[in-house]
């Protein structure tokens, strides 16, 4: 190798930098070139933090099972993202991030990148820097709505990457449900580097349903960051149905005392997926409450990673915790990964962790059988129970209703005929 | 001339290589209640799980006819379609699926077994009401998944509404007393009795003869070390309780 080759790695890294830099210099490709003075130094500075990590390699520890290889070597150029607000319900507003900054630039700088931060996660700081496409959620102090608001995301062209954003402010006392669907055209190719923060007032509850549903030739990396004051509670589900390579890093901070925060992820793959899913559980405050499900189904030469912190700070006292992951893996090619890791600095907690991976469970098949289930509907159903028993959680009986149908079609062909 | 319902004929079967069963002899008349007894590891479970078809255990001799079928070459599920019901001594939980959804997919695969049409939820619902009822349950237990979190007098009860609700023809009870409080062992066994039709027939396996005074056997059976050891009326189940399985191993 002669000293001006460039490695994959920093060629793909110079590229994305150049790429920024036209980025701001365009003005803003979205419509406005108004933005505020802090909004371009949350990209200059997101910039530079990117420019000096690079993308990560699986030699860092949080990335040991999932190789960015095929993110870095496919050069794709810098594209929109169509970001449609298909449902909303009066009462609460949804509006572009652009449209936001203008009319409340203070309530937008007030939280905007203030929890996704681009120290923790080189791709956070990537997506930062192409800060331009986003939309904010806001719901009014002690408004309550029950049908729910649903956000749609797709890439505007093939062979792009975007960056779509979205910051969901829930003031004290609020109530809402916030569904986000992430879609794409079959067998296109894109990398879709999303980034969400939510925010939960004082005695807010939001139910927030994360819908991943992209080709399978696609490369989707995600951040969802929560951030919780006291008494508040959040019921946050993801589900990965869809691309070729998944990375979702959730992470959620329970900062005020009393916070109750149910994580759920239902990750179903198959042929050549890859599904990394990367959980953070902050007790920050005492009195806390953390229910953690995560339950993985893995067919064909399909690949899943489950790796779970929880972190409860010194103080935080009274926390209970609880964690659980159940990997279902229904061929020989398949694999599954998991990784609880409990770190708690204050001695009157409660937490609890369990795991489970393994193929179809021959006792409960044969229960099955014995009732009169052939053996392909029975294992139909086994594999469906564990979508169901993530799904179940989902408060939102509307919203639990189409993921279940979606989630049918695709774990439950021999079994539907049975109960037919 | 009664009608024989179960007839097993020098029965052998071995789990993991080791034989548990060693030569069973049994008949069973519709109508019948039979009652099997013994001491722990006589093989009173295992002849349980050989009758439903359990894929771990092998069956290394002897024939069992069940009705007009050969019983050991059907699969587990056509057993089920044709009557035969296992109530576990250890119930399985399924994650995720209610019991309304299992047992309607478990009535509906034997309904269209029988050409009849599927139940629609509506339906079921109103069929399982009154079987409910017998159980001493509200339509709460429905909702939950499988025996998911459920107590061992719980699973129990679960496995006689499954029974009420498929209506076997053979029914063989697999220590479905054990783990059960006085009052649930009696609406277990009022359950079980109800069932009782000069069509069909019940094995009750058990190690212990509280339940035969609940569900009253017309044949005792002593199983030890793999064999049916002796048979007697009702008053042997007494017999044996009084004074332990020894003396009948020792004859």
């Amino acid at each position: 190798m002669t000293a001006t080759a460039l490695t994959p790695a920093t060629e793909a890294r110079e590229r994305y930098v150049a790429a920024s830099r036209a980025f701001a210099a365009d003005g803003d490709p979205y419509g406005d070139s108004h933005v505020p003075a802090w909004w371009r130094e949350l990209r200059e500075q997101a910039l530079a933090r990117f420019a000096a990590t690079g993308f990560p390699t699986t030699r860092q520890e949080a990335w040991r099972f999932t190789s960015v290889v095929p993110i870095v070597e496919t050069p794709f150029t810098i594209g929109g993202n169509s970001i449609r607000a298909q449902s909303v319900p009066a009462g609460v507003s949804v509006e572009t991030l652009q449209a936001a900054v203008r009319q409340r630039s203070a309530l937008v700088r007030a939280h905007l990148g203030r929890y996704a931060k681009i120290e923790t996660n080189p791709f956070t700081a990537l997506a930062t820097a192409f800060l331009g496409d986003g939309v904010l959620v806001h719901v009014p102090a002690g408004q309550r709505v029950d049908e729910p608001i649903v956000v749609t995301h797709a890439p505007r062209a093939p062979e792009t990457m975007s960056a779509p954003r979205v910051l969901v402010i829930a003031e004290p006392g609020a109530r809402a449900t916030l569904v986000e669907r992430f879609d794409s055209k079959p067998g296109s190719r894109h990398f879709t580097n999303a980034v969400t923060e939510i925010v939960l007032g004082e005695g807010a509850h939001l139910e927030y349903v994360r819908v991943q549903l992209e080709s399978e030739r696609a490369y989707h990396v995600a951040t969802v960051q929560s951030h919780q004051a006291r008494d508040s509670v959040l019921s946050s589900t993801t589900i990965t149905l869809g691309a070729a390579l998944t990375r979702c890093d959730i992470g959620a901070v329970l900062d005020g005392p009393g916070a109750l925060l149910q994580l759920n992820g239902l990750v179903v793959l198959h042929g050549e997926q890859h599904g990394d899913y990367h959980t953070v559980i902050d007790h920050a405050q005492p009195h806390g409450e953390s229910h953690e499900y995560v339950n993985g189904v893995f067919d064909g030469r399909s690949r899943g990673v489950f790796s779970g912190r929880i972190i409860v700070r010194p103080g935080a006292q009274r926390t209970d915790s609880k964690q659980t992951n159940n990997n279902l893996v229904l061929s020989d090619d398949a694999r599954a990964d998991s990784q609880p890791q409990l770190e708690i600095y204050a001695d009157d907690v409660k937490c609890t962790h369990g795991s489970t991976t393994g193929p179809i469970d021959p006792a409960a098949l044969f229960y099955l059988r014995s009732r009169g289930l052939d053996a392909s509907a029975a294992r139909a159903l086994l594999t469906y129970g564990f979508g169901t028993d993530i799904l179940g959680r989902i408060g939102t009986v509307a919203v639990r209703e189409e993921l279940d149908a979606l989630v049918r079609a695709r774990l439950l062909t021999g079994a539907r005929e049975a109960a037919a | 001339m009664a009608t024989v319902m179960l007839e097993i004929k020098d029965l052998h079967a071995s789990v993991e290589g080791k034989a548990v069963l060693k030569g069973v002899n049994l008949t069973v008349n519709a109508g019948e209640v039979h009652a099997i007894m013994g001491p722990n590891g006589s093989g009173k479970s295992t002849l349980a799980q050989v009758l439903a078809g359990h894929p771990a255990y092998t069956v290394t001799a002897g024939t069992v006819r069940y009705r007009d079928h050969d019983l050991l070459d059907m699969d587990p599920e056509e057993r089920a379609r044709e009557g035969v019901f296992l109530a576990f001594q250890y119930p399985v939980s399924i994650r995720g699926i209610t019991n309304a959804y299992f047992l309607r997919s478990a009535l509906n695969a034997i309904r269209k077994h029988k050409n009849l049409e599927p139940l629609d939820p509506l339906d079921f619902i109103q069929l399982l009401d009154d079987k409910l009822k017998a159980i001493g349950w509200d339509d709460s237990f429905l909702n939950r998944a499988v025996n998911e979190g459920f107590s061992g007098g719980e699973k129990k009860r679960n496995e006689i509404l499954q029974m009420a609700v498929l209506e076997p023809t053979l029914a063989v009870l697999d220590e479905t007393d054990s783990g059960l409080d006085i009052d649930a062992l009696k609406t277990v066994a009022e359950a079980v009795n109800a069932l009782r039709r000069p069509d069909n027939a019940t094995v009750v396996v058990t190690h212990y003869q509280r339940l035969l005074n609940y569900i009253v056997p017309d044949v005792v059976h002593v199983l030890a070390d793999g064999r049916i050891v002796k048979s007697g009326g009702k008053e042997l189940a007494l017999e044996l309780e009084a004074r332990g399985y020894d003396w009948v191993r020792a004859a």
